[in-house]
């Protein structure tokens, strides 16, 4: 649970899902903003509009995901890290995760890297497709990698095989 | 002995924004802040800031920093001082501070008191062992000076501060053991919780430091499971193999020349600790005395921008500078908005106490 | 240690100095706070506590505890969280609280 130890149960991640059908549809995005907290950021990010505007600055972000596709520009704007972009149907195998790094060294393309999912455990490998540093990110690199779809729902963070010392 | 409109302390985000409103309303203002920068805690802020983009969400916290200092530098009715402590405000309405090597004297028409907030400590074996630091400290040592506090760090306490610095430490290659907060309850956003737990760094909510382990420094800590009055639960107890125990339990507010000017001051434990009272301008009970920032109630940057603008803002008015009521009504519109939230609950409840 | 690749900030090269620590040639940045340099040399204990002689380290980093007093080029009760690093100083440990007439 969230407020207990920073990863969401499984009924806390429902209320930030995107349907299946949206996601099966191609690449969407999920933000996992859980709290009530003073922050628009995201609002003013989109191209797409798909952010509704806050009402009240403390109002939990809004998406309509028939707006949005998928573009990733919210994935640095977001000052918790907390959005995300899926593309369910990357491959017949592979899900593609994108997700905000700001981390040294950044990984390469093609580097395969260790998946973790949203309580740092290890499940799976997955393969780095592209790797976002534009100034406009300022600073916070995207890391777009490819791993088994089976995985993608639960794949939030990566750790890089070179050097790793794998403890944790 | 300097004559001013507007005498400053303290140039954090609040301390910079009274400044510059202060300056464009037409008043002339020092500006005295001990550190040889400006900024106060944003130049030691790697990451990116919430609240609302109309302000500076989503700049870092160094950059909003630097943005302030720019203007505040070009502008010619703000005279900073650096490297200035100030020391006492007396009867007859001077203020002093030390300036290198000398004693500076000033008598400013009105008075801002924008110092900020100190670090509290909590008790614990070895507590005064070398290697137990503040989180405000690590922050500095590690963001300011690139040098790093450890190799191994263990966190005390899971608010914004323990949170965040977890990850700048992280963001700087040192290994956090863990996160440790003595509630059940992550006190930070939630966010900075899982940016940081998804890193593999666990948050033990329910447990305490007990001893810091070492004999000229620190090697580790022992650390225990509480209940919910705090109690140790027997057998929960563990070494953990760390080099350094960052402090992350809270702040209170740095308000001794406030005690000193005779301002009325009132303890409100929302807005962590003795608190000046204050009118909607954020005047003090003290006629030309002011007050923004943490200083004023533990809070953020956001919030102390607005406080910062609002009390430079009503000083200026006070001294008969011409300034549009809209204005003053817009920052007094957006302070509440930000505060509207469950996050701002405490703060809420605080201010009700305070405000008159 | 210092932090050499950062992914948001970029620390200045500086000019490297010279100065001792108890007789020890050590080097830092010129201008970083004493402490800065050396705690990055490793070295963690700055004093001992006056009454109950217990080891003191970097504490608040911002001037405002006395957890750091050194002896400088013979001064005692020198605050070297705050206080800029210069070629050729001499940094010592203090005895007790620091004998003003003992600095030359
Ligand atoms: C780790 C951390 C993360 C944070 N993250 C966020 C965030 O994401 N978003 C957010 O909104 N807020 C954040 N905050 C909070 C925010 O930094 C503070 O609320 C804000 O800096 C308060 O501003 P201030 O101007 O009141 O005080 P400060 O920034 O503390 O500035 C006070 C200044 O006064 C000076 N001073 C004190 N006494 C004297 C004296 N006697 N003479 C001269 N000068 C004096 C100090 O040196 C200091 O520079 C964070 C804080 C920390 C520590």
């Amino acid at each position: 649970m969230l407020k207990k130890d920073g990863v969401p149960s499984p009924e806390e991640l429902e209320g930030v899902k995107p349907s299946q059908e949206r996601l099966e549809e191609g690449p969407v995005v999920i933000v996992e903003c859980m709290q009530e907290i003073p922050c628009d950021p995201c609002y003013y990010a989109c191209p797409k509009e798909a952010f509704r505007p806050f009402g009240d600055i403390n109002e939990k972000p809004e998406i309509d995901y028939e707006k949005c596709n998928g573009c990733s520009i919210c994935i640095a704007n977001c000052p918790g890290l907390a959005i995300f972009v899926l593309d369910y149907n990357y491959s017949e195998k592979e899900g593609l995760l994108k997700i905000p790094y700001e981390l040294k060294p950044l990984p390469e393309k093609e580097e395969k890297v260790i998946v973790l999912n949203r309580a740092g455990e290890e499940i799976g490998k997955g393969r780095v497709v592209q790797v976002l540093n534009t100034k406009k990110q300022d600073r916070t690199a995207i890391i777009s990698i490819a791993v088994p779809k089976e995985i993608l729902m639960d794949a939030r963070h990566i750790r890089l095989i070179r050097g790793s010392t794998d403890e944790g | 002995m300097r004559q001013t409109d507007l005498a400053i302390i303290g140039a954090g985000p609040a301390g910079l924004a009274a400044a510059l409103e202060a300056a464009t309303a037409g008043a002339k203002v020092i500006l005295l802040e001990r550190d040889e920068w400006l900024g106060g805690q944003l130049v030691k802020q790697t990451h990116q800031f919430f609240g609302s983009k109309k302000e500076f969400a989503g700049m870092r916290g160094i950059d909003i920093a630097t943005h302030f200092s720019e203007q505040i530098e070009k502008n010619k009715d703000i005279e900073v001082f650096t490297g200035a402590t100030a020391l006492g405000y007396y009867e007859d309405g001077v203020l002093t501070a030390a300036y290198s090597g000398r004693m500076l004297k000033i008598k400013p028409k009105t008075m801002l008191v924008a110092s900020g907030a100190m670090e509290k400590m909590i008790p614990f074996n070895n507590n005064d062992l070398p290697g137990v630091y503040g989180a405000g400290a690590v922050q500095t040592l590690m963001n300011v000076y690139g040098v790093a506090p450890g190799k191994r760090v263990l966190m005390v306490g899971a608010g914004n501060i323990g949170l965040i610095v977890s990850y700048q430490l992280m963001q700087a290659g040192i290994e956090v053991e863990a996160i440790i907060e003595g509630s059940s309850q992550v006190g930070g956003y939630w966010v900075h919780a899982s940016k940081i737990r998804r890193m593999g760094v666990p948050i033990l909510t329910n447990h305490t430091i007990l001893k810091a382990i070492g004999e000229e420094k620190v090697e580790g800590a022992l650390i225990t499971e509480i209940d919910e009055n705090w109690k140790p639960l027997e057998g929960t107890e563990r070494e953990v193999s760390v080099d350094n125990i960052c402090l992350a339990v809270g702040l209170s507010p740095l308000a001794e020349l406030l005690w000193q000017a005779g301002c009325q001051m009132e303890f409100s434990p929302q807005l962590g600790g003795y608190v000046p009272v204050r009118d909607e301008d954020l005047e003090t009970s003290q006629e030309g005395i002011y007050i923004a920032g943490d200083v004023a109630g533990i809070e953020e940057a956001t919030s102390a921008i607005l406080e910062g603008q609002l009390a430079g803002i009503s000083a200026a008015r006070k001294m008969g500078f011409a300034v549009e009521d809209k204005k003053i009504e817009q920052i007094k519109e957006n302070l509440k908005s930000l505060r509207a939230g469950p996050v701002g609950e405490h703060i809420r409840q605080g201010l009700a106490q305070v405000e008159r | 240690m210092r932090i050499k690749d950062h992914p948001i900030l970029s620390f200045a090269e500086g000019k490297k100095v010279e100065f001792t620590f108890e007789g020890k040639i050590l080097t830092g940045k010129e201008g970083e706070p004493i402490a800065a340099a050396l705690h990055d040399a490793g070295i963690r204990v700055l004093r001992h506590s006056p009454r109950h002689n217990r080891p003191r380290g970097f504490f608040c980093a911002i001037g405002n505890c006395s957890s750091c007093l050194m002896v400088v080029d013979g001064k005692p009760n020198v605050k070297v969280c705050v206080t800029p690093l210069q070629e050729g100083m001499r940094v010592q440990y203090q005895k007790g609280k620091g004998d003003i007439n003992a600095a030359n």
